[in-house]
């Protein structure tokens, strides 16, 4: 648990370093996600303490974001505001995109095994 | 006796303890009902939580910065959770490999809509210029919008903001969306959930499926990557407008 938690701190730490020494428009955490893909990748994968510790940090990934999503009561104002344009905003284009990307995938998939005959 | 009480909470409202305990308190109290309605999206655990905790520091007269100051701890766990999500990607690296032309589709379709489709519809219905822009990158994990709204003048905090809404709204509406258009392939529901709600969708998709909380965690990161791109670079365009 506590080895593979440091792990997962100096991959971050890594991936932190790198995106602001290069000035990369990425956040460290997922530059550092990608270098502990590319290690895994040639380490031939996660030992067992690594395995267990990223599953329980997975499994209440929810509860990581209530701290700022409990930040909507600094802009109740502006919400109050616009709450039209923003709700709808949000709502339409959640939606889009749910859309078209499934929609585009399952397109793609189907184009190369039909064989462009449509069925 | 009503001193002493009062005492003990100027203590506790000052000191990290609190927003601590009750962050994990909400939270628990929200999973529980989320599990008890058969993990129904419509009890959305993060929403629930939310607005207990929202409730809570009103009535309580409590500001955020001072519930953040306990909060934080939890809030810091997002940057090791996002590099552990390198491990369900690896576990899934074989379906991600045979599906490299529908995952690059997908993502830069997806990718454009979200940002495209939120701008225009808020200016359309009249929204000023900076809560247009502190839309553009709300598909994406917190820490890379707020980073991309400041860097093209939008409100980093309330770009916060709306990306968890449109993380609540993904989580909750994905399952309804998929359903009617018959999309049943756990990559796809996953990757589209990832692309349109980041961590909060890809957290529901891990609870649903492995291979699904996979395929968003790989959508989470590589639109969080493609938007911190092309955002910065179409935002002038979006903003005056073609038409």
């Amino acid at each position: 648990m506590l080895s593979a938690l440091t792990l997962l701190l100096i991959f971050q730490l890594l991936g932190e370093v790198i995106a602001r020494g290069l000035a990369l428009p990425v956040p460290g955490p997922v530059l550092g996600m990608l270098f502990l893909f590319a290690a895994l990748l040639i380490k031939g994968g996660p030992d067992k303490e690594l395995q267990g510790t990223s599953q329980t940090l997975l499994q209440h990934l929810s509860l990581l974001f209530v701290p700022a999503g409990t930040g909507i009561m600094v802009h109740l104002h502006r919400v109050a505001d616009e709450w039209l344009p923003l709700l709808l905003s949000l709502l339409i284009s959640t939606l889009a995109t749910l859309v078209v990307t499934a929609l585009v995938m399952k397109l793609c998939q189907r184009a190369p095994s039909t064989g462009g005959v449509s069925s | 006796m009503t001193q002493e009480i009062s005492q003990i909470w100027v203590y506790l409202s000052a000191s990290p303890l609190l927003g601590l305990t009750v962050t994990l308190l909400a939270y628990q109290g929200a999973f529980w009902i989320y599990q008890r309605s058969g993990c129904n999206p419509l009890a959305n655990p993060v929403l629930i939580a939310v607005s207990a905790l929202v409730l809570f520091l009103t009535l309580t007269g409590t500001a955020y910065q001072t519930y953040f100051a306990g909060a934080q701890f939890v809030h810091f766990l997002l940057g090791p959770a996002t590099v552990a999500l390198a491990i369900p990607l690896y576990t899934q690296f074989k379906r991600v490999r045979s599906m490299l032309l529908p995952v690059a589709v997908g993502l830069l379709a997806g990718s454009l809509t979200a940002i495209v489709s939120a701008v225009v519809v808020a200016r359309l219905l009249g929204a000023s210029t900076s809560t247009q822009l502190s839309l553009a990158p709300k598909s994406v994990t917190t820490p890379i919008a707020m980073g991309i709204a400041e860097r093209i003048g939008g409100i980093p905090s309330l770009t916060a903001v709306l990306v968890i809404v449109t993380g609540i709204l993904g989580a909750v509406g994905a399952r309804y969306v998929f359903d009617a258009m018959k999309v049943r392939d756990p990559a796809i529901r996953g990757f589209a959930i990832g692309i349109a709600s980041h961590g909060i969708g890809t957290a529901r998709a891990f609870q649903v499926n492995e291979q699904s909380g996979a395929f968003a965690a790989l959508a989470m990161g590589m639109n969080g990557v493609l938007t911190a791109l092309l955002v910065p670079a179409i935002a002038g365009w979006l903003i005056t407008g073609i038409g």
